[in-house]
């Protein structure tokens, strides 16, 4: 392009310039360019015509204040002006005007595009070119439909300049970058393929970054390329530095163009003419021989340019790879990068042999690199650089470098950065499983993997060694013996602990024949590390030590204590509380044999596809998918090596605790601390075991009160035609009532079925219902020793002035109960008035002679008899307000004694008796409740509200009723049960 | 507790810098490696290229205007005030009374104007051992001293202590005066003329409707007074202030019907250090032992009863979408013996203006391109008066769709008398000690109005 000549300058712009430069402040550089701005307004007044010169000078004055950041609104019409101008200059800041400051204005945007049509039209070369650098610098859609049409037209025109093509050529590729569907594909699209013969260079380098961009959407369109662009290619490889002359950048000819021929090539496969593919080989080859001689110039640009060429060569190799020769050639030339000064290089070469190990062809070139690679993993100073050596390293692996580059990469997984911590792990670990030769070499190498960066050892690493331990008869007693050894360490990862509870569960017997490694010290090894566990691995050591009880029985009475102990059988955790419960039952339950059927060594796991191969897909590593690839070309050989082959199941191992029992799918639904909420697998064992016995131990209830299912035959009229004579307190002397009576008692406040008390005589369960002020109760005397009870007289009592409250009725049983069996009595309960206290239950019998005497409260208090009421939310808060007397509410703020857990509570405050009511307090974490107490002489409404704070584990419970005293006694009974 | 001072010209570059605490911009390099990858961005700057340099980078040259006058840069405040093209920056970390920085900050500015005239980047260069000097005594561990100009003239003299011939006594007393109770005069001053000047400024703020509707307007005075009294004179200032009016009236209802419309209501007033609060608070009366030389008495303020000194009434008409006339007429509203100076009315033009037709009958008028005005200037204007302007405006088509805003007119002016109508009623001056009275003293009281923002929508 012409510059703009002397004569030419424009003084005023220089001047204006420089006034804005010497300005002091922002405000006066503002002044300036407001009398700037007045004066050119005035000048595009319009009432004399100005000449192309000044028109010229204040669009480039326009143009200086808007990319100071100013607003401009006007002078767009001068400068569409200047476009019809015949002199280059005003030309071409008219243009320069409307590529940074057109916007859509539709007039203004018809005008430019007549004047744009024009000058194509025009056949001066240098306003052709003007006009398609304005429609590429726009590159608006508007523009685009205009012109789309004409500029392939243009660009395979006989008569066009090279430079109006090259400038074709490129607007072509923008707009089609901007919107593909505007460009229309025609005849002119093989004509454009031929512009590869151009003898104009520049030509050429467009033309390829065209077809380039065209040929990803149709390559059909454009095949005969191949064999132009190859000529092409060889030509210039085989030119001498000198040939090109403006296209030679120091020494090497027109690399630019080199490198785009090599990528279009990368955009086909390789060609199929002999001659042709002959003729590309022959130009690779010359790449490579180049590559060897010594540089023409010390120059960066130099070696930059030749080694551009190089690497897109290398690529092209790797993408046909076909051609073992230059596989190998293009691996060595690689190799000689690995230790170049350059970083860059460094980088690329990796990156490049990483693409290059995948081949078949050089696999082997690339393995005799693997020193220089370690030594790059080990000593390199820039992290991406390392990243790359640690993906190649992957790439490069197979079994006979499988050790030596595990052991390596263990240990740089020491020193490696955080970032890449996880992604070496788990290619540590896949390069273990999939090259092991024998397996104690794996289990060494995890262990080793979990010791360094246990961190960053994922669940499916170290689910897949148990998986691959349990499959793998002849590895497991290594296996215990390592883990025992590792576990010795002061300070293990919780990861080894877990891997370790595993197997010293399953296999620890292969080891316990070692007195250093006998049953006792192998458990109190593992329970060392159990305090400082999380809830998982606890869950894990737990049924780690129920299968010892199995394997070694002589641990049973040191285990059954550790799951004895309150914090075990009353944890926090309802998990760990759950097999702590279950498993000591189990311990004291069954027998050896069902001991051993239940806790049977695991059986071999189905054979999956690795879910660590599975992990690192998901993480994508650039790495990664060369190494799928692997896969593939290993899966032949993989005899031994069961666990990867690619299997399309994509299941994820389960959990081992989760196998071990089973028992997680199944958590109680109230978490009572009872034992009486066992799963399923408890009732299972105690109805097959030959011992089990119905009334011994903690029978699960259900059991229990099936058995006890069909109520008494006799009907309760006749009952209540016969009042016990027995109900009579004077007579008898009744002793205060057992200690934990009242905490037994507190049980039933939310349920009417279950075990009152026991001992290791008797056991009394009870099952009740309540309906409005009536109820009906039965109560079970199971006799638990083999002796006959002897006068069993069960008598009800009225302490106080209960009597008045509240009428029991109850029926003589026979006096004697014989052992192993159960007697019942049923009592009918009326309730008269509200009544505080409960009445009291005496016992009174004769076991192998001597007099056994036991008072007990009957599990019989006001809420049983609370009818639910249901009501909206208005009806609820007007009550509630008219509930308002300081004596009618009673309130208590407590500490949660059970962990919070919504349902439990919803199911605790209807056992309560009273309805819940949803959407009434707008806190949905709140819980509202409504009855009525019915008593024979009165009903007593009763509203509540439990709010629970789950951060400070508090609870706030407002009760309101029509009677005081009721209020207050319902708040402590149901304040009990949180 | 102000952390610093400094002062910067309009290049940001620093003139004076003076730190008082060691929080602000002193943290050690060695603490921040350890710290720095933790820290957010901004305060990692402020501290390794310390508070000058976040001060310059974040407000003087912040792409965006700084507006407020208070910047917080990571736990740093900074605290400005602009004097032409200078910066003055308070720096402080702690949890300061901002109203008492400004205080300073103004009353800073005052006392370098006191010392050498206009606060420009030539004369803080040139003075900068005095301002820092000034600074040593007025801000003491970032806590201010003593700023009153005429006490520190005592003892920061701009010729060298060795001119002023101070003896040890008079060098005792300066210990003794600034220390004393009152410490803005010093004792055994003596004039042979006793003679005070009392100045009365305000300025009035207004902004109309294009319908002549007041939207808004007040008026904020202020009583300068220059004594050359003698002695340690006792002065009680009386002006037409309604309650003390009112209080008087009380006695004597034929008074207050006489003076009743001629007192003012005011809405708030501060006092100089030296003015008896509590006697304020009980009898409203104002007395005082005034500083020698020049100070500010008081500041007021008032909404009600303003006499509006110009009425502007404008009409604009467009003609076309290229042509705007606009009339503009002023009519001045006092007494036609007084003369108001220095009258300036601005008339924006838009944006798109390009070219401007003026007539006018008195004065001169100009359209400045630069601020995108016509400036149309009246030397002086008797009052009942009233003037006129006409402009034709030529205007540029735009491609531009947004209406042009019409800011309002502007006016500048001055007039010799108080447009809140505040009246000084008498200044006596008690000298028990020394034989003059009240009588002897020359008095001169001088009202001057200013323009504030004096507004109308057109």
């Amino acid at each position: 392009m012409p510059a703009v000549s002397k004569g030419d300058g424009m003084r005023g712009l220089a001047v204006f310039i420089s006034d804005i430069r010497n300005c002091k402040s922002k405000e006066a550089e503002i002044k300036r360019i407001n009398k700037e701005l007045a004066n050119i307004r005035s000048k595009f007044k319009g009432d004399k015509a100005l000449d192309g010169y000044s028109k010229k000078k204040y669009v480039c004055k326009l143009l200086f204040i808007f990319l100071l950041g100013h607003d401009i609104d006007f002078g767009h019409m001068e400068a569409v002006n200047l476009l019809s101008s015949n002199k280059y200059t005003e030309k071409q800041i008219g243009y320069l005007f409307i590529s940074v400051l057109v916007n859509s204005n539709s007039e203004l945007i018809r005008l430019i595009n007549n004047a744009i049509k024009n000058d194509l039209a025009s056949r001066n070369p240098t306003f052709m070119c003007l006009a398609l650098h304005c429609i590429a610098n726009v590159g608006s859609r508007e523009m685009g439909e205009a012109f789309a049409a004409d500029i392939p037209r243009i660009l395979v025109a006989g008569d066009s300049m090279d430079s109006v093509k090259q400038s074709a050529a490129l607007c072509l590729l923008r707009l089609y970058k901007a919107s593909p569907d505007l460009v229309p594909m025609g005849e002119w699209t093989a004509r454009v393929v031929h512009l590869l013969n151009d003898q104009h260079m520049g030509v050429v380098t467009a033309a390829v970054s065209l077809i380039t961009c065209l040929c990803k959407k149709n390559p059909d369109d454009f095949k005969t390329c191949i064999s132009l662009a190859v000529s092409r290619l060889s030509r210039i490889v085989s030119s001498a530095s000198t040939d090109l002359q403006d296209y030679t950048y120091y020494f090497v000819p027109a690399p630019w163009l080199s490198v785009k021929l090599l990528r279009l090539l990368q955009c086909y496969p390789p060609p199929e003419d002999a001659a042709v593919k002959g003729r590309l080989v022959e130009c690779l080859e010359t790449v490579l021989n180049k590559a060897q001689e010594p540089p023409k110039s010390k120059k960066v640009q130099h070696s930059n340019a030749k080694n551009a060429i190089l690497f897109e060569t290398i690529s092209l190799i790797i993408h046909y790879d076909s051609e073992p020769n230059l596989l190998v050639r293009a691996c060595n030339q690689l190799g000689q990068f690995l230790q170049h000064r350059e970083t860059n290089l460094r980088y690329l070469a990796l990156e490049s042999m990483c693409t290059l190990a995948s081949s078949e062809f050089s696999h082997e070139a690339v393995k005799t690199h693997i020193d220089t690679v370690i030594n790059a993993l080990k000593t390199e100073r820039d992290v991406s650089v390392r990243q790359r050596a640690a993906d190649l390293l992957y790439a490069m692996c197979d079994r006979s470098n499988a050790k030596q580059i595990v052991s390596e990469m263990l240990r740089y997984l020491e020193t490696a950065d955080y970032a890449i911590r996880e992604e070496i792990v788990l290619k540590v670990a896949i390069l273990a499983e999939k090259y092991a030769v024998d397996y104690s070499w794996y289990v060494d190498t995890i262990l080793n993997l979990i010791r360094i960066a246990g961190d960053y050892v994922s669940e499916e690493v170290w689910y897949r060694v148990l998986q691959i331990v349990t499959n793998r008869d002849d590895v497991q007693g290594y296996a215990a013996k390592t883990v025992f050894e590792a576990l010795q360490a002061p300070a293990c990862h919780e990861n080894m602990v877990k891997v370790g509870g595993y197997i010293l569960g399953e296999f620890g017997n292969l080891i316990a024949g070692d007195p250093r490694s006998s049953p006792p010290v192998q458990f109190s090894l593992l329970h060392s590390k159990f305090h400082l566990c999380s809830v998982a691995t606890r869950a894990l050591l737990l049924s780690t030590y129920i299968k010892f009880i199995n394997l070694f029985p002589e641990t049973k009475a040191t285990i059954q204590g550790v799951l004895r102990a309150g914090s075990q059988l009353r944890n926090a955790d309802v998990e760990l509380q759950q097999r702590a419960v279950e498993y000591l039952t189990l311990s004291s339950v069954a027998s050896t044999d069902v001991l051993a059927t239940v806790l049977e060594e695991m059986p071999p796991f189905p054979e999956r596809e690795s879910s660590i191969l599975a992990k690192l897909k998901r993480k994508k590593g650039p790495g990664a998918a060369s190494a799928l690839d692997d896969g593939r070309r290993d899966a032949s050989s993989n005899d031994i090596n069961g666990g990867v082959e690619p299997t399309p199941s994509t299941v994820s191992t389960p959990s081992p605790s989760a196998d071990l029992l089973g028992l997680r799918a199944a958590p109680p639904p109230a978490a009572a601390p009872a034992p009486a909420g066992a799963g399923n697998l408890l009732v299972d064992v105690s109805s097959e075991g030959p011992a089990a016995q119905p009334g011994l131990g903690p029978t699960p209830e259900e059991a229990f009160l099936s058995e006890l299912e069909p109520p008494a035959p006799e009907s309760p009229m006749a009952l209540l035609a016969d009042p016990a004579p027995a109900a009579d307190p004077g007579s008898e002397d009744i002793g205060s009532p057992i200690p934990e009576a009242d905490e037994l008692m507190n049980k039933f406040v939310c349920k009417n079925n279950g075990v009152l008390f026991e001992n290791q005589l008797l056991q009394i369960g009870v099952k009740s219902e309540f309906r409005q002020n009536l109820g009906r109760m039965y109560l079970f005397y199971g006799n638990k020793t083999s002796v006959q009870f002897q006068s069993f007289t069960p008598t009800v009592v009225h302490p106080g002035d209960l009597q008045t409250q509240l009428a029991v009725q109850t029926k003589r049983v026979a006096a004697q109960v014989d052992g192993g069996a159960q007697v019942q009595q049923v009592l009918n309960i009326e309730c008269l008035r509200d009544f505080l206290t409960p009445p009291l239950l005496s016992v009174r019998f004769r076991y192998g002679g001597a007099p056994q005497s036991l008072t007990l409260k009957l599990p019989v208090t006001i809420n049983k008899f609370f009818q639910p009421t249901e009501m909206a939310a208005q009806d609820f808060f007007q009550r509630w307000k008219q509930l308002s007397l300081p004596q009618q509410e009673a309130q208590k703020i407590f500490k949660a004694t059970h962990p919070m857990d919504a349902e439990v509570t919803k199911a605790k405050l209807l056992g309560f008796g009273s309805a819940l009511l949803d959407n009434v307090d707008p806190n949905p974490e709140n819980f509202v409740g409504a009855g009525i107490i019915q008593t024979k002489a009165l009903q007593v409404g009763c509203l509540l509200r439990l709010e629970p704070n789950a951060q400070a584990q508090m609870y706030r419970l407002t009760l309101r009723t029509s009677k005081e005293p009721v209020s207050r006694h319902l708040c402590e009974l149901l304040a009990q049960q949180f | 507790m102000i952390g610093g001072l400094f002062i910067y010209n309009h290049k940001g570059e620093v003139l004076i810098s003076r730190v008082y605490r060691d929080d602000i911009g002193k943290r050690q390099a060695a603490d921040l490696a350890v710290f720095s990858s933790s820290w957010p961005f901004l305060e990692e700057r402020v501290n390794r290229r310390n508070a000058v340099d976040a001060f310059r980078v974040n407000v003087i040259h912040a792409r965006q205007q700084v507006r407020s006058p208070v910047t917080n840069i990571a736990r740093t405040s900074f605290f400005h005030v602009k004097r032409s093209n200078i910066w003055l920056a308070a720096v402080t970390k702690q949890n300061v009374n901002a109203a008492m920085v400004f205080e300073f900050l103004y009353k800073m500015c005052d006392v370098m104007a006191a010392y050498f005239g206009k606060i420009s980047e030539e004369n803080i260069k040139n003075n900068f051992v005095l301002i820092y000097e000034l600074l040593d005594e007025i801000l003491d561990f970032g806590y201010p001293q003593n700023s009153e100009t005429g006490a520190l003239k005592t003892f920061i003299t701009q010729q060298g202590i060795k001119s002023q011939h101070q003896t040890k006594e008079e060098q005792s007393q300066i210990t003794s005066q600034v220390t004393g109770q009152i410490g803005w005069r010093r004792e055994g001053i003596k004039y042979r003329r006793n003679e005070l000047f009392l100045d009365v400024l305000e300025s009035v703020n207004l902004l109309m409707s294009p319908q002549g509707q007041v939207l808004s307007a007040h008026v904020s005075g202020r009583v300068v007074m220059k004594s050359y009294l003698s002695g340690m004179p006792e002065c009680k200032f009386g002006m037409n202030d309604k309650i003390v009016i009112e209080k008087q009236g009380k006695g004597t209802a034929d008074e207050t019907s006489k003076s009743g419309k001629q007192s003012i209501a005011i809405d708030d007033c501060t006092f100089h250090q030296c003015v008896r609060l509590s006697k304020f608070d009980s009898e409203r009366s104002i007395s005082f032992i005034p500083p020698d030389g020049e100070f500010e008495l008081m500041r007021y303020r008032t909404t009600k009863d303003i006499i509006l000194p110009f009425r502007v009434i404008p009409l604009v008409r467009e003609v076309g979408r290229t042509k705007l006339e606009v009339k503009v007429v002023i009519k001045s509203n006092f007494k036609p013996s007084l003369l108001a100076q220095k009258i300036e009315v601005r008339i924006p033009t838009p944006l798109n203006t390009s070219g401007v037709q003026v007539i006018c009958m008195k004065g001169k008028a100009k359209y400045k391109a630069s601020e995108n005005a016509i400036v149309w200037k009246i030397k002086r204007m008797a009052g009942m008066k009233e003037s006129q302007i006409s402009a034709e405006i030529e205007l540029l088509p735009t491609n531009d769709k947004k209406k042009w805003a019409r800011p309002p007119i502007s006016m500048n002016f001055e007039v010799p008398f108080a447009p809140s109508g505040l009246k000084v009623r008498y200044l006596k001056v008690f000298e028990p000690k020394l034989n003059y009275s009240d009588h002897d003293v020359i008095k001169w009281v001088r009202y001057i109005g200013r323009s504030g923002i004096y507004e109308t929508r057109c």
